[in-house]
C-alpha cells in the first residue's frame, strides 16, 4: 500500500527584543546564571507583568509578512504546569485569541510553488533552564531565559514530506531574518521546531493518529527525524499495529525517535485568560505604521531579480535566501553593470568561500564594490575569465582591488594582434607536422594550437583573438 | 483625648502645626500597641526600628522649613499595613507558613506611595492566610480578636488592619479586598473601609489571591481619613497593566457638599428580613431615615442576578488563586519541605505542609474548575454570570447615584463559630462579593450597634471610578450620626 504523510509544524522563534517580554531585564544570551533576572521574571509574590510593546510590533510585522489576519483584539492566557524552570507555575501565552490568525508562506518544491497554510501565530514567554551537570546531589535553575519573548508559528497540516518540512523551515527563517525579528539560529535555540506527523493510505481523507516530535535542533535534523518517523509509522501499520498518540523525542546520535510520554500522561494545562494583563487592541494605525517599515520580502525580491536582472529563477531563489546576500548581489549587479556575471561569481566562488568559512553574506571579506570592479575588468576585456579566477583568489582575502592585482602581477590580457600573431608564427614554426595534419583535415588540432599559444603568452592572450588569428593563419 | 485616639486628619493638624512631633505620634502608638496588642493580636510583625527611622525622617521634613500645606499629606502619620503588601526588607508573610520568612527585595506601589506621602510604618497586620477567609481565623500565626468583644472575630481577611484601627493601635491602615475583605472587617470592628474601583489602586506588590478581584484600600477611623488615604494611594501605575489610566481626583474636595437630591437605591434582593440579623436590619432602616432627612431620595431597586454571586465568586476567585499560588513550589523562595525523595515529592510535601486547610481547599476547587472538560461548565459560565451581575449594577446606576446595603448579614460572630462549616463562613460575604465581581467601589461605615454592643456596618456602593460620591454620602451620614466616635471598651 502507498502511504502519504501529513505534517504540521509548530515553530518557536525567539524575538530579537533588547528586553524581556514582561519586565525590563536584558535578553542577552550566555551571561552568568540568574544574572539577568528581577522580581518579575523570577515570579516573586505580588509582581505583575507589563507587556513589551516591541514584542507586539515584531509579531504584527511577522503576521503581515506571512499574510495573516492581525486580530484587532487579542489576549493572553495562562498555561499552568509545575516545573522548576517555570517560576510562576504558569507560562503566559495565548490561547483563544492569538495576535495573528490564518496566513500562509510559499515554498518551492521540484520547481513548483506550494502554499503552506498557517493556523496562527501567538506571543508567549520562554521558560528558564534546569542545570544538572557538574552538581552533586542537586539540580540548579537558571532563569536568565525566563521571560524572553517567543513567537509560536503553527502551520496547518499541509506539509506532505520531510523535505517540504525542511523547505518550510528555511522559508520561515528567511522571512524572520528579512524582517529582522529573529536571528534564526537553530543551534542556539532561537528557532525551535516541533512536528506533528501522521501517515494515511493515499486517497484517504481522514488523518491518521499523530505523534509529536521534539528536540530537532537543525534543518537537517528536522528532515531526518520526520523521515524516520514516517518510516516508523508505516512499519507499525504494516505490521498490523496502531500508531500511538504520543510525544516522541528525536535522538540525534542514534538517528531515531523515542517515546517521551503517551496520551494518558499529557498535561492538562488549565488555560484561562491572564487576569494581570489587559487585552491588546491593535489599531489600523498601529498596523499601518508597521506595514510602512516592511522591507521587500524574499518572494517579491526573487521575482524582481528575475525580471530586472534576467537571471534564472533558481539563481534568484538562492540569492534571496538572506537579505544580506540579496543586498550583496544587488550592489554587485548594479556596480558591475553585468548582473548575470555577478550572479555567476556569487553563486559559484563567493558562496563557496563563505560556505567553507561557515560565514554569512554579511561577513564576506570581499565587498561587492571590489567584486564588481573585477567583473568590469572581465567585461571590458582587460582580463580573461581564466585570469579572473586568479584575481579573485588574490582579492577575496585581501584589501586589494582587482586593478591593483592585475597591475602588480602584469595580468593584463594581450589583445595586440601583432604580438599574438608573432606567438602563433613561433608555435607554427615549432610544430610543422601538426600544421600539416591540420591542413589535411584534422581540425580538432586547433585546441592544441590554442593551448600552445596561451602557454607562450603566459595565459594572457585574449582567447578570442588567438582563435581568430590561428584559423586565418592555418587556413 | 490621647493622641492614639485621634483621627488621622486631627493628628495631621497637630503635626503640621508643630504642636507635636512625628516621634510623639509614633511613640503614642507604640505605647498603645504595647498595652492592647497582647489582647488583640492584630500584628504579625512590628517594626520599631523602622518606625523610629521614618518618624525621624518626617520630623526632619517638618523642620525643613517648607511649611504646612506643602508637606506631603501623611507626613509623620503612623500606619499599619496588611501583611500581603510587599515591604522592601521587611517580612511579608501573608499569614502563611509558606512565606513565614519571606523578605521582599522590592516595595509595593501602594506602600511606596504612602512612603512618598511621608507615612510612618508601625508594622504588618494579621490576616487570613493569603487573604482567604472572613474571620482572620485562617492565619497560620494565631487569630486576631475583635476589640469590641475579645471572644469574637474581627472579620477578615483584613481583620488585623481593622482591629488595629478600631483599637487605636494606628492612625489608619491598608487592607485588601477580594470579596469583602476590607468592608466586612471594617463593619465587624466599627470602622470605615473602602474597596476602591478595580484599577484605582495599583496591585503591584500585593500578593495575589484573585487578580481580577483584588484591590487595595484604606481602613480608617472616619470618612475624611479615608479620602486622605485614597489621595495618597490611588492613581495609574505603569507597573500594573490593570491599573486604570484615569484622572485621580482630590477625594477631599467635594467631601462636605452634602447629599441633597442624591438618589439612593436599596436593592430588594439585599433587604430580605429573614436573611439578615434583626438588629442589623433595624440599624439599616434607621440609616435610611437619616439619609432621607439629609435630603436623599431613597428608592427600591433590583439586582436580579444577586443570587448567583457567591457561586460565581467561588469559581472565579478559586480558579485564579489555583494559578496565582502555583509559584509557591519550594524551588525559589519560601518554605521547602525536607526529606523529599524526588521533585514531585518535594512539590507535594512543600505545598501540603506550607499551606493551611482553607488555602488548599480553594486551590483544589480552582484546579477542578479550570480542568479540561469542566472549564466550560464552571469557569466560562461563571465569567458569563459575572457579566450579568456587572450589567445589573450598570442598569441600577442609570436610576440611582449610590446603592446602600448591609455590609454583612450579621455582626461579628464568635471565634470558632463557623470554622467547621466553610459554606456558612462564605455566606458572611454575601453582600460584598458582587461588588468585586462588578469592579465598582464599595465603602463600609458604622451605622449602629447591637444590644450587646457590637458594631453594625452599612455598605455604600457607587459607579465605576465614582468614589467621590460614595465618600460624600458616607461623610454626610457620618456627620449626622455619632457611630464613628464610639470606641470599643478596651482597657
Amino acid at each position: 500500500m502507498q502511504y502519504e504523510p501529513v505534517i504540521g509544524l509548530e515553530v518557536h522563534a525567539q524575538l530579537k527584543t533588547a528586553s524581556k517580554i514582561f519586565c525590563g531585564c536584558s535578553t542577552k544570551f550566555g551571561r552568568g546564571p540568574n544574572s539577568q533576572t528581577c522580581q518579575v521574571c523570577i515570579g516573586m509574590p505580588g509582581v505583575l507583568p507589563v507587556l513589551n510593546k516591541t514584542a507586539m510590533d515584531f509579531i504584527i510585522k511577522t503576521g503581515l509578512a506571512m499574510n495573516c489576519t492581525v486580530a484587532p483584539y487579542s489576549r493572553f492566557a495562562r498555561k499552568n504546569y509545575f516545573y522548576p524552570d517555570l517560576p510562576k507555575g504558569y507560562q503566559i501565552s495565548q490561547y483563544e485569541l492569538p495576535v495573528c490568525q490564518g496566513g500562509y508562506v510559499e515554498i518551492a518544491i521540484d520547481g513548483e510553488t506550494k502554499r503552506i497554510g498557517l493556523t496562527r501565530i501567538h506571543l508567549e514567554e520562554d521558560a528558564g533552564k534546569n542545570l544538572h551537570e557538574g552538581i552533586e546531589g542537586a539540580s540548579h535553575v537558571d532563569l536568565n531565559r525566563t521571560g524572553v519573548p517567543l513567537m509560536e508559528i503553527v502551520s496547518e497540516p499541509d506539509i506532505r514530506s520531510a523535505s517540504e518540512a525542511a523547505e518550510y523551515m528555511r522559508k520561515l527563517r528567511a522571512i524572520l531574518r528579512y524582517i529582522d525579528v529573529c536571528d534564526g539560529n537553530m543551534e542556539e535555540g532561537s528557532l525551535r521546531c516541533d512536528a506533528n506527523v501522521s501517515v494515511r493510505p493515499v486517497g484517504r481523507k481522514e488523518f491518521g493518529t499523530r505523534a509529536e516530535l521534539k528536540n530537532m535542533n537543525s534543518f537537517k535534523n528536522v528532515q531526518k527525524a520526520i523521515e524516520y518517523e514516517i518510516k516508523r509509522q508505516i512499519a507499525v501499520i504494516e505490521d498490523g499495529g496502531k500508531v500511538a498518540q504520543e510525544t516522541r523525542l528525536w535522538d540525534t546520535s542514534r538517528g531515531i525517535t523515542l517515546s517521551m510520554r503517551g496520551k494518558e500522561e499529557a498535561h492538562d494545562y488549565r488555560y484561562f485568560p491572564e487576569p494581570d494583563l489587559v487585552p491588546v487592541e491593535v489599531s489600523k494605525e498601529w498596523q499601518d505604521g508597521i506595514r510602512a517599515t516592511m522591507p521587500e520580502l524574499p518572494d517579491a525580491k526573487r521575482e524582481r531579480f528575475v525580471r530586472e536582472y534576467g537571471i534564472p529563477d533558481y539563481d534568484a531563489m538562492v540569492l534571496t535566501e538572506s537579505r544580506a546576500l540579496a543586498d550583496y548581489y544587488e550592489s554587485a549587479a548594479k556596480l558591475s553593470g553585468a548582473p548575470k556575471q555577478a550572479s555567476n561569481w556569487i553563486m559559484g566562488d563567493v558562496l563557496r568561500e563563505l560556505k567553507s568559512a561557515g560565514a554569512e553574506a554579511e561577513q564576506c571579506p570581499l565587498e561587492p564594490e571590489r567584486l564588481a570592479g573585477m567583473i568590469k575588468l572581465i567585461e571590458s576585456g582587460v582580463i580573461s575569465g581564466k585570469i579572473a579566477k586568479t584575481v579573485f583568489e588574490e582579492i577575496y582575502g585581501s584589501k586589494k582591488t582587482a586593478d591593483e592585482v592585475v597591475k602588480e602581477k602584469g595580468l593584463v590580457q594581450i589583445t595586440d594582434e601583432g604580438e599574438i600573431a608573432k606567438a602563433i608564427d613561433e608555435v607554427m614554426a615549432a610544430n610543422p607536422q601538426n600544421v600539416e595534419q591540420y591542413r589535411t583535415g584534422k581540425v580538432a588540432l586547433i585546441g592544441f594550437f590554442v593551448g600552445q599559444v596561451m602557454k607562450k603568452t603566459g595565459g594572457k592572450a585574449n582567447p578570442g583573438v588567438v582563435n581568430d588569428l590561428l584559423r586565418k593563419k592555418l587556413a | 483625648m490621647e493622641l492614639h485616639g485621634l483621627t488621622l486628619h486631627k493628628l495631621r493638624e497637630l503635626i503640621i502645626k508643630k504642636e507635636i512631633t512625628a516621634k510623639d505620634a509614633a511613640f503614642a502608638y507604640t505605647r498603645r500597641i504595647g498595652q492592647v496588642e497582647p489582647e488583640v493580636n492584630a500584628f504579625l510583625t512590628l517594626t520599631p526600628d523602622k518606625t523610629i527611622e521614618m518618624a525621624d525622617k518626617a520630623d526632619k521634613a517638618l523642620c525643613g522649613g517648607q511649611f504646612d500645606a506643602g508637606l506631603p499629606a501623611l507626613t509623620g502619620i503612623p500606619l499599619a499595613i496588611k501583611d500581603n503588601m510587599c515591604t522592601k526588607g521587611i517580612k511579608t508573610t501573608c499569614a502563611s507558613r509558606m512565606l513565614e520568612n519571606f523578605v521582599p527585595p522590592y516595595e509595593s506601589t501602594a506602600t511606596a506611595r504612602l512612603a512618598a506621602a511621608g507615612y510612618v510604618l508601625l508594622g504588618k497586620t494579621n490576616m487570613d492566610e493569603f487573604a482567604m477567609g472572613s474571620s482572620t481565623e485562617n492565619s497560620a500565626f494565631g487569630t486576631t480578636k475583635n476589640p469590641w468583644d475579645l471572644g469574637r472575630i474581627p472579620g477578615g481577611s483584613s481583620g488585623g488592619s481593622a482591629a488595629a484601627v478600631a483599637a487605636d493601635m494606628c492612625a489608619a491602615a491598608l487592607g485588601s479586598d477580594t470579596g469583602g475583605s476590607i468592608r466586612q472587617p471594617a463593619a465587624c470592628c466599627g470602622v470605615v473601609g473602602l474597596k476602591p474601583t478595580y484599577g484605582r489602586v495599583s496591585r503591584y506588590g500585593l500578593v495575589a489571591f484573585a487578580s481580577s478581584l483584588d484591590q487595595i484600600g484604606p481602613i480608617t477611623k472616619d470618612v475624611e481619613d479615608c479620602a486622605i488615604m485614597m489621595n495618597a494611594i490611588g492613581g495609574h501605575d505603569p507597573l500594573d497593566s490593570t491599573s486604570a489610566d484615569v484622572d485621580l481626583p482630590d477625594f477631599t474636595a467635594n467631601l462636605k457638599d452634602g447629599i441633597k437630591g442624591l438618589k439612593v437605591g436599596m436593592p430588594k434582593e439585599y433587604f430580605v428580613e429573614d436573611g439578615i440579623d434583626k438588629e442589623v436590619y433595624g440599624s439599616l432602616m434607621e440609616a435610611v431615615k437619616t439619609l432621607k432627612s439629609l435630603g436623599a431620595e431613597v428608592r427600591e431597586i433590583t439586582l436580579p442576578h444577586s443570587g448567583y454571586a457567591i457561586a460565581t465568586y467561588y469559581i472565579l476567585a478559586t480558579s485564579e488563586a489555583s494559578s496565582n499560588l502555583a509559584r509557591y513550589d519550594g524551588v525559589k523562595y519560601g518554605y521547602r519541605a525536607t526529606g523529599h525523595a524526588d521533585l514531585l515529592d518535594m512539590y507535594k510535601r512543600t505545598r501540603s505542609e506550607g499551606f493551611g486547610p482553607e488555602v488548599k481547599r480553594r486551590i483544589m476547587l480552582g484546579t477542578y474548575a479550570l480542568s479540561s472538560g469542566y472549564y466550560e461548565a464552571y469557569y466560562k459560565k461563571a465569567q458569563q454570570v459575572r457579566t450579568l451581575i456587572k450589567r445589573d449594577f450598570d442598569e441600577a446606576f442609570k436610576d440611582v447615584d449610590i446603592i446602600i446595603t448591609p455590609t454583612s448579614p450579621t455582626p461579628a460572630f464568635r471565634l470558632g463559630e463557623k470554622t467547621a462549616d466553610p459554606m456558612q463562613m462564605y455566606l458572611s460575604d454575601i453582600f460584598t462579593i458582587s461588588v468585586n465581581l462588578a469592579g465598582i467601589p464599595g465603602l463600609s461605615l458604622p451605622c449602629g450597634t447591637t444590644s450587646n454592643n457590637l458594631p453594625v456596618g452599612m455598605q455604600i456602593l457607587g459607579r465605576h471610578f465614582d468614589e467621590e460620591t460614595v465618600l460624600r454620602a458616607a461623610y454626610a451620614y457620618e456627620q449626622a450620626t455619632d457611630w464613628h466616635t464610639r470606641k470599643p471598651g478596651l482597657s
